[in-house]
């Protein structure tokens, strides 16, 4: 049978590597990376927090969103060399001691994903975003949650997760529809 | 179904959905393991020819490289192409990756760069150099068109064309209304968000545990097991997450057999996952022409109909689909010759994509009544209800169940056709031309044999399983809550296990037919638990059960009652403990007497209208789908909420065919152009305006024994062409190519 555990980080690219201090989920890592290691990489495959996804490793899917100090990017663009002295979240870290975040919620109640691929992704949009405090209605949560792709196609019910969580947190009022 | 259903029926979140939300849920490339290898894929360049030579010395001298494997030193596997077959393969040789110098198509896997980790892996296949003897291709299906012919070799259980009916072209010639186009569909890959990947954990001794993105996981295991001849107990593949199919995972995908086969050579485990780029290297919808001809009477009945298309297909397989027949079955004629052809192309082999066909040929067909619709100045409802089918025409038929009236009138209702001006460029607001048309979705509703095991054990908690998969169908959550009803449990009570081959057998999750194969064959195991458990109650001495018979009691409550006198009652754990300590049942579910495959008597199908609002700038020729009204009609609805996030899914599918999604390729090269999420467009969030789903009451006792017939692929069919049809209603401009993209729409502007 497979293991699914944390392993240690390791160096993956010829001999050089750097090393690196962040904060993960809230907790103090030093971490040897290669100098070509991709930060989605580095969680993916040397962390084994599979939880932030590879959709297409370019920038253009937003499978890969965590939010560093704050700002919602994409993983597969940042080199993990990068991180030194930076705050990283990830879907893991959104629930840290069991209970879901309100949009993790938000997302199981709106029925806001199908195959669930995207789904860390775009929740950590979402989360990133509601901080943001930009997005003032549907229309503007549809625009600035484009950078995330549902091939499912749950687009309607990731806007009403999102816009529940506005609502709740008195940044929105509820558009009624006709 | 039972009587006291409390979560059938009802809106339930996804049982599957904390694992979902918190990044818990494990798909095939997360599956981690000590010394794991990592593989990756170099692609031919060129569309045909032949392999010269491969220089490999400067990647195999990367540090951390492990080993190279090429058509020349590959391990012996199957020779004989019949051994790489699977049931969803169509006729002819499948690829068999690394399996001689001989280049197919473009893109094709030539070599796998196996190392020590991914970033190795990648670096050192961007050194192999690969030189090639180039031979002539042609990818272009406009060119190669008058090579065209009838399949020779049908595809297992895809319908052909049925025989002519009539004489369609002398009617046609004679009919006081005709129309008659061709209408394309450009070539579209299925995407899903989850790259095709493969981790195989070498367990030691010749046994392997396989963690593969498929829609079978047996299908897979059988596949592995064939090819390189292990026993079916040496090989177990577990996916229970799927990042989306969408037809992309029905057969083995070329991963999977380059992942075993270097697991095998190196006696380690090995994980490959492609790329989005190679993503374009395998399966995809064919491009699609149809010619249609209708001709009618003066009031719009229909008297020919004539539907030829032509799809493209690979060198080497006939990939068939279901492309014309639907224009028999949804409007009745006399004359009636439906044909369909194929076309070869140096391309990879085309496969299923969601709704097979149906999308390609409705897209013409109901394109082609809207042109009709105002050549003969009749509503376009009208004219559907004018040629309303009450039988299967094609096959001599009645329907298990037909509810397509009701679709229309329901969705009309709620979309507000009345307030339709049926004159194009009518309805605009300021620079805004809107556009308001409709059309009609039809797809099969079928139920493949399958079976399911249902254990209850002391402690109350019912384990269910099955072999199927949940591609983000909701099929975890619906089994769920029928199993929760069939025993009167809560549906935390109950835990469902599939996409595991050690499980009880099932097909493919595909073809809309999953939730009445699996939920049938659920409801038999816990019809036959319920049976053995009254059995044991009635023999407790003392039992407020005595002689109750398996009628006679409700489940509920984690209690079994007697009907017609609920304070006679025993607890579910007091007959589980008479019964053993726990009770299981296996059992299976197939259409027809005893699940047997018999000749039926009823033609099956679901189906929908589908009403579009479109708003188009009317200088720039930007368009948005402001507004879609999808009425389905689709027998029992086992769960609202889930049902209505599979048609939004689907509606949003037709939006993309409607006006994104379109393979470009470089004919001059044989090559894609825009093998991308940048350029290969799907429908982003900010595209997808309201959409809204409505369940027509349908009632179907034919299709399933829980009386459902599948949601998967009836949101997408009629989706594209009621877009185009809304698109003719705001410009006047009639676009019979998808996708709408705005060349076509300021090249058609005058």
């Amino acid at each position: 049978m497979s293991v699914h555990r944390d392993l240690p980080a390791r160096a993956i690219v010829g001999t050089q590597t750097v090393t690196i201090a962040i904060a993960l989920n809230g907790e103090r890592r030093s971490l040897k990376v290669s100098p070509a290691t991709t930060l989605l990489d580095l969680l993916r495959h040397d962390l084994a927090l599979t939880g932030t996804k590879k959709g297409c490793d370019h920038g253009q899917c937003g499978a890969c969103t965590v939010i560093i100090d704050g700002q919602r990017i994409n993983s597969c663009l940042q080199l993990a060399v990068m991180q030194d002295g930076k705050a990283i979240t990830t879907i893991e870290g959104l629930s840290p001691d069991g209970a879901l975040h309100p949009l993790q919620a938000a997302f199981i109640e709106r029925d806001a994903f199908q195959c669930g691929y995207c789904t860390p992704g775009q929740i950590c949009s979402g989360v990133a975003l509601i901080a943001e405090g930009r997005a003032t209605s549907r229309e503007e949560i549809r625009e600035h949650m484009s950078g995330n792709i549902c091939r499912c196609g749950a687009y309607p019910n990731i806007v009403d997760a999102i816009e529940d969580v506005l609502v709740q947190r008195g940044q929105l009022m509820k558009e009624t529809v006709e | 179904m039972l009587k006291n259903d409390t979560h059938i029926g009802s809106p339930r979140s996804r049982v599957d959905g904390p694992a979902k939300v918190t990044g818990k849920a494990t798909y095939a490339a997360e599956f981690a393991t000590p010394d794991l290898a990592h593989a990756y894929i170099v692609g031919s360049s060129v569309a045909r020819g032949k392999i010269t030579g491969i220089d490999v010395a400067a990647a195999g001298a990367v540090p951390g490289v492990i080993k190279i494997f090429t058509h020349e030193n590959r391990p012996r596997t199957a020779w004989l192409s019949f051994r790489h077959k699977t049931i969803v393969g169509p006729p002819g040789r499948p690829f068999r990756p690394l399996y001689s110098d001989e280049i197919q198509y473009s893109g094709q896997p030539i070599v796998l760069v196996v190392a020590e980790s991914f970033d190795v892996a990648r670096h050192a296949a961007s050194l192999v150099k690969v030189a090639y003897e180039q031979h002539p291709h042609e990818t272009d299906l406009g060119r190669a068109r008058s090579d065209s012919y009838e399949p020779p070799r049908r595809r297992l259980g895809i319908a052909p064309p049925p025989k002519p009916r009539g004489d369609a072209a002398k009617a046609y010639d004679e009919a006081a209304v005709r129309v008659s186009a061709e209408y394309t569909i450009a070539t579209e890959h299925h995407n899903p968000m989850e790259p095709h990947a493969t981790t195989v954990i070498w367990e030691g001794g010749g046994k392997l545990t396989v963690h593969d993105k498929t829609q079978g996981v047996q299908s897979s295991q059988a596949y592995v097991a064939r090819v390189f001849g292990l026993s079916s107990d040496d090989v177990r593949v577990i996916s229970p997450y799927v990042g989306g199919g969408f037809g992309s995972g029905l057969r083995p995908q070329h991963q999977l057999f380059l992942a075993v086969m270097a697991s095998l050579a190196l006696e380690r485990s090995v994980r490959l996952e492609l790329t989005r780029q190679q993503m374009f290297s395998h399966v995809h919808r064919p491009e699609t022409i149809n010619v249609l001809s209708l001709g009618a009477d003066q009031d719009g009945k229909l008297t020919s109909i004539q539907h030829h298309a032509l799809a493209a297909t690979s060198r080497f397989e006939d990939h068939q689909e279901v492309v014309v027949n639907w224009s028999g079955l949804l409007y009745p004629a006399e004359n009636v010759d439906l044909r369909y052809e194929l076309a070869k192309l140096d391309t990879a082999s085309p496969g299923d994509m969601r709704a097979p066909g149906a999308p390609l040929g409705v897209f013409a067909l109901e394109s082609a009544m809207d042109e009709l619709a105002i050549a003969a100045g009749i509503d376009p409802i009208e004219l559907r209800l004018r040629n309303y089918a009450e039988r299967d025409e094609n096959d001599d038929k009645p329907f298990t169940s037909k509810a397509l009236r009701a679709c229309y009138s329901e969705g009309a209702e709620r979309f507000g056709w009345s307030r339709r001006d049926p004159k194009p460029g009518s309805m605009r607001e300021g620079r805004e031309l809107i556009g308001w048309g409709m059309a009609s979705g039809v797809w099969d509703a079928n139920m493949m044999k399958t079976s399911a095991r249902a254990v209850l054990g002391a402690d109350g908690k019912l384990a269910i399983s099955c072999a199927t998969s949940d591609i983000g169908t909701g099929t975890y959550t619906i089994l769920t809550q029928i199993a929760a009803d069939a025993l009167g449990l809560a549906m935390d009570d109950v835990t469902v296990a599939l996409g595991d081959s050690s499980l009880p057998t099932s097909p493919v999750q595909g073809g809309s037919w999953t939730a009445a194969s699996a939920g049938s064959a659920v409801m038999a195991a816990c019809q036959s638990l319920r049976e053995t458990l009254v059995k044991h109650a009635g023999k407790i001495d003392g039992s407020p059960l005595v002689g109750a018979g398996i009628d006679d009691v409700a489940f509920a409550g984690g209690r079994i009652m007697m009907r017609l006198d609920a304070s006679r009652s025993l607890s579910l754990a007091d007959a589980v403990a008479a019964a053993g300590g726990s009770v299981e049942a296996e059992e299976s579910a197939g259409p027809g007497l005893l699940g047997l495959m018999l000749p039926k008597s009823h033609s099956s199908y679901t189906h929908a209208a589908v009403f579009a609002e479109v708003r188009i700038d009317q200088d720039l020729g930007v368009l948005r789908v402001t507004r879609i009204v999808s009425a389905v009609a689709a027998g029992r609805i086992l769960n609202p909420k889930t049902a209505r996030s599979q048609i939004i899914g689907g509606v949003v599918w037709g939006i993309g065919m409607a006006l994104h999604e379109e393979t470009l390729t470089d004919h001059r090269l044989g090559r894609i152009m825009n093998h991308s999420f940048a350029e290969y467009h799907v429908p982003a969030n900010a595209d997808i305006h309201d959409i809204e789903v409505i369940f027509v009451e349908e009632h179907d006792d034919k299709t399933s024994p829980i009386g459902v017939k599948g949601l998967g692929e009836i949101g997408i069919v009629g989706t594209a062409a009621a877009i185009a049809n809304a698109v003719h209603h705001a410009t006047g401009n009639r676009i019979r190519s998808l996708p709408i993209t705005i060349d076509k729409i300021l090249a058609d502007a005058v």
